[in-house]
């Protein structure tokens, strides 16, 4: 292709505190092809569709739309421009009809005398809005209201808003992560109609076979930065894996080999329908186990299934070997378990709070008599365990909305740890923690498994999984693909695994995992 | 670096900040600020009326202050879980009402059952019955505690946005009042009940009401819950973040329920202490007292997203209201304006808070931020 591509991202880079997540990418599409953009967890995908739509803004690079350089300020001036990004959740408002929500903004109005009082001329916008939804296929009345209609309707709304703007370029984040095999078939009919018609399609997804169907180029992100493109005709899903996953694992992880005893935590069966599937698994004292999987494979959900955060449907839970029934985290907690969730400042922290008030949260019935809290005894108790994970604070009276990020997760730690679980589960531990903390918060893990605490560690960092796991649970749509023992896991396999291409992980790819 | 200063240097401001901590808990420098605004207002008066500084007035200030704040009391614990009980006023009059029942003389304009007469300084009156003046101050508490307790269960049970639900039953309380008293208030109330409202303590000279006495007690007791008591950490850690609290095991809903039966327990005391003082129970009394009692709240630096507020910044921010009422009518303004002028102070006190609290969302370098403004106004 020798034309001038219609979209040119030029050595754009963006930083978050802690974290480069896009490092001097170059990407661009062409007219009527479909490019798809591929990248494990935290590759920088969604920041950098992000950036084109609007949302972020760029710290340096260019952007070249038809060769002019563009500055998309938000969503809005992104779209003015021709760049229409369908998100996962779509952004339709569902009390109004189809029509309303593809002429959102810019609703036909009528003209001559009644043009000052800017009256939305119905009959004009629903057969307007009945001729996009033709060229999307999509047999939707536009006068129906968008809560009515199913999630691949819904989607078909999106496209046919994208098109009502005239978009030149159409980003779609993971849009088959909702819809069956039907629907999916019927929307990449779609999207090869809006190729023929000359636009420029940007698809992001996690699906290989899918990405091997649509896409004509494929552009893979490790890191933050650009590492591959293939043409499509010529890659296959192996290439694509070692691509995603290619990296050395560095040496900042210690693991020491901890005793392994009993099992202390067993789960059957567990299952949450649409969420969680059957899933099985024991933990012994003394073991870290991972969990591996995509962002939506249903690790953290399992996770509130056996802490009691959400009900579950069907499913039994052993602690040292005898059935517990948990209700509530409250009963978790008797029992035990403790939970570092994923999102701290939403989940783990009362952020405007103290040091001293979020330790203590979970223990209150320990450091009260009579309803009466014992505050010396609380400060000693939590100065302890301060002092223990080396958390990093002027007085236990701080704030935890000043603390650094990996501080503010010893803390949640400490919280945990001063409960004395039997079971301690932690999502994402070391997620936005610069890599000092990470170190630290890991030798503890170590240090926590001596004890023979039994440590659930969900991560979506492949290195950390690698390093830290006595054995890794790997997940995929809900189900437990597979549970490898430290020795035979790859990234390769894990990837492979998690992305569902379980044909993948025979010998062959496994060898060749070892030699790299 | 010299690792082994900088540590001790850590432990000093550890040391210096814990001796503080304990004022922190009562008061924190929103309170101070809103501290600083009521002596400013008294100040002022008393420089500019003759009238403000006197013992009749500050005692008048103290009466009509005391059950709005006492309700506030209640409503303090509401809001610092997240939640707004817009049923206070309803639930003071209907506590009002349930306690003046069964000491009143005459009921529906018509004597009641057990009237009975009795000889006060030299005149014969008609009254309700003597022995039924410790369970009438019983029946108005209890009577706040069951609204509180209906509101907690509609918000903690059945998922009701707090507003809707105390929205529903302010009206029906409210409704409950007209309809038990036919819209004919309960008079000719016994003696010894309304001594509770109009009596003095005399201490180091000075007659101080009993409402006021009473509304020091329930300060004091409700700020020692609250800061001290498990419930009263639970009510922050909900208010604060309440996903968090309950991963954290805490039992969300029961620590809502508990807030709104306190919040209703609250106005009853105050729908009591009112009805006690004003000498009649009228199905109209305490109408709007909801707002006055919500504006306390918020002018005393309770955040309105919740997890912050404390019991000493509502009783200063009752005090500014009455200070404000009394002070224009001293100052010769129509009170007419009142509801304005307290509107204004309203949206003021809400206007500060944010912009401290904005102020202080960036990154800390300056204790109020005020480099930062700084750097904002230079550019």
């Amino acid at each position: 292709m020798n034309q001038e591509p219609i979209l040119r991202v030029e050595g754009v880079s963006k930083s978050f505190p802690g974290v480069q997540a896009l490092k001097n990418v170059d990407f661009e599409v062409y007219r009527g092809e479909v490019v798809a953009l591929l990248g494990e967890n935290g590759a920088g995908k969604s920041t950098l569709m992000k950036i084109l739509a609007g949302a972020y803004q760029k710290d340096s690079g260019h952007i070249y739309l038809n060769g002019q350089e563009i500055r998309p300020r938000n969503p809005a001036h992104s779209q003015e421009l021709g760049i229409s990004t369908i998100y996962q959740e779509f952004t339709l408002t569902l009390n109004q009809t189809a029509a309303a929500n593809i002429f959102m903004g810019r609703e036909p109005r009528y003209g001559g005398l009644l043009k000052p009082f800017k009256l939305v001329n119905r009959r004009k916008m629903e057969r307007d809005a009945a001729e996009l939804l033709q060229r999307v296929r999509a047999r939707i009345d536009p006068a129906a209201l968008v809560g009515e209609l199913s999630v691949a309707e819904r989607q078909q709304v999106e496209i046919a808003k994208a098109l009502a703007i005239e978009a030149q370029v159409i980003i779609m984040d993971e849009p088959t992560s909702a819809l069956g095999a039907d629907e999916t078939k019927s929307l990449f009919d779609i999207i090869r109609d809006l190729r023929e018609r000359g636009l420029a399609i940007i698809f992001i997804t996690h699906r290989l076979e899918e990405v091997l169907e649509i896409s004509d180029r494929i552009i893979v992100l490790r890191d933050g930065e650009r590492v591959g493109t293939l043409k499509t005709a010529e890659a296959d899903a192996e290439q694509i894996i070692r691509l995603m996953v290619g990296r050395n694992i560095d040496d900042l992880f210690l693991k020491e080999t901890v005793p392994i005893t009993e099992p202390v935590l067993a789960v059957q069966g567990l299952t949450r329908r649409g969420v969680v599937e059957d899933v099985t698994f024991d933990l012994k004292r003394g073991e870290i186990l991972g969990f591996a999987g995509l962002i939506g494979a249903g690790r953290t959900e399992t996770m509130r299934l056996i802490f009691g955060a959400d009900r579950k449907d069907h499913g039994y839970i052993w602690l040292d070997g005898h059935e517990i029934e948990i209700h509530s985290p409250e009963d978790a907690m008797l029992y035990g378990i403790g939970l570092v969730p994923e999102d701290r400042a939403n989940q783990g922290l009362i952020l405007e709070n103290t040091v001293l008030f979020n330790m203590i949260m979970p223990m209150l019935k320990r450091f009260s008599r009579y309803g009466w809290v014992r505050r010396a005894l609380a400060r000693r108790a939590a100065g302890e365990y301060v002092n223990r994970l080396r958390v990093r604070t002027p007085g236990m009276e701080q704030t935890v909305k000043n603390l650094s990020g990996g501080n503010q997760q010893k803390v949640v730690l400490a919280k945990w740890l001063m409960v004395n679980p039997k079971v301690l589960i932690l999502d994402e531990p070391t997620r936005g923690i610069d890599v000092g903390a990470k170190a630290e918060i890991h030798q503890l893990m170590v240090e926590l498994a001596k004890q023979g605490i039994g440590i659930i560690m969900i991560s979506s960092e492949m290195p950390e999984i690698l390093a830290m796991s006595d054995r890794i649970v790997v997940m995929h749509e809900g189900r437990i693909a597979a549970i490898l023992n430290r020795e035979e896991a790859t990234q390769e396999r894990i990837m492979a695994y998690a992305s569902g291409q379980t044909h993948l992980t025979n010998t062959k790819l496994v060898t060749e995992g070892h030699a790299a | 670096m010299n690792e082994q200063t900088a540590d001790e240097l850590t432990r000093r401001q550890a040391f210096g900040r814990a001796s503080r901590a304990w004022w922190r808990g009562i008061a924190s420098g929103q309170e101070l600020g809103v501290f600083i605004v009521l002596v400013a207002m008294i100040l002022y008066l008393t420089w500019k009326t003759d009238t403000f500084a006197t013992a009749q007035n500050l005692r008048n200030i103290w009466l009509s202050f005391s059950w709005i704040a006492i309700a506030a009391f209640g409503q303090t614990l509401v809001i610092i879980t997240g939640g707004i009980d817009l049923s206070a006023g309803s639930t003071m009059a209907l506590s009002g009402l349930a306690a003046a029942y069964l000491i009143s003389g005459n009921i529906e304009g018509q004597p009641s059952p057990w009237m009975i007469e009795k000889t006060i300084s030299g005149r014969l009156q008609q009254m309700g019955p003597d022995e039924y003046v410790p369970l009438a101050l019983i029946a108005g508490p209890l009577m706040g505690l069951l609204v509180g307790t209906v509101n907690g269960l509609l918000v903690s049970r059945a998922n009701l946005p707090a507003f809707i639900a105390t929205l529903g039953t302010m009206s029906i309380a409210r409704g409950i009042c007209y309809g038990w008293s036919s819209g004919w208030p309960f008079q000719k109330l016994n003696n010894e009940f309304l001594k509770i409202g109009q009596n003095n303590v005399t201490a180091l000279g000075v007659d101080i009401p009993i409402p006021f006495i009473v509304m020091i007690v329930l300060a004091v007791v409700m700020t020692i819950f609250l800061t001290r008591t498990v419930w009263g950490y639970r009510i922050y850690a909900v208010g604060g973040n309440e996903q968090a609290a309950q991963l954290s095991g805490i039992n969300t809903r029961r620590v809502k329920l508990m807030a709104f039966m306190l919040s209703g327990l609250m106005a009853g005391i105050g729908g009591t202490l009112m009805t006690a003082r004003l000498g009649v129970a009228a199905p109209t009394a305490a109408s709007g007292y909801e707002l006055d009692v919500i504006a306390a709240v918020f002018i005393g630096g309770t955040s309105v997203t919740g997890g912050k507020g404390t019991i000493v910044g509502t009783l200063i921010g009752a005090a500014i209201m009455q200070v404000l009422r009394s002070g224009l009518n001293l100052l010769g303004y129509d009170p007419y304006w009142q509801p304005a002028a307290i509107g204004l102070t309203i949206i003021l006190a809400i206007t500060f808070d944010r912009m401290r609290v904005r102020l202080q969302n960036r990154p800390a370098s300056s204790l109020f931020g005020l480099d930062h403004l700084r750097t904002r106004l230079g550019r």
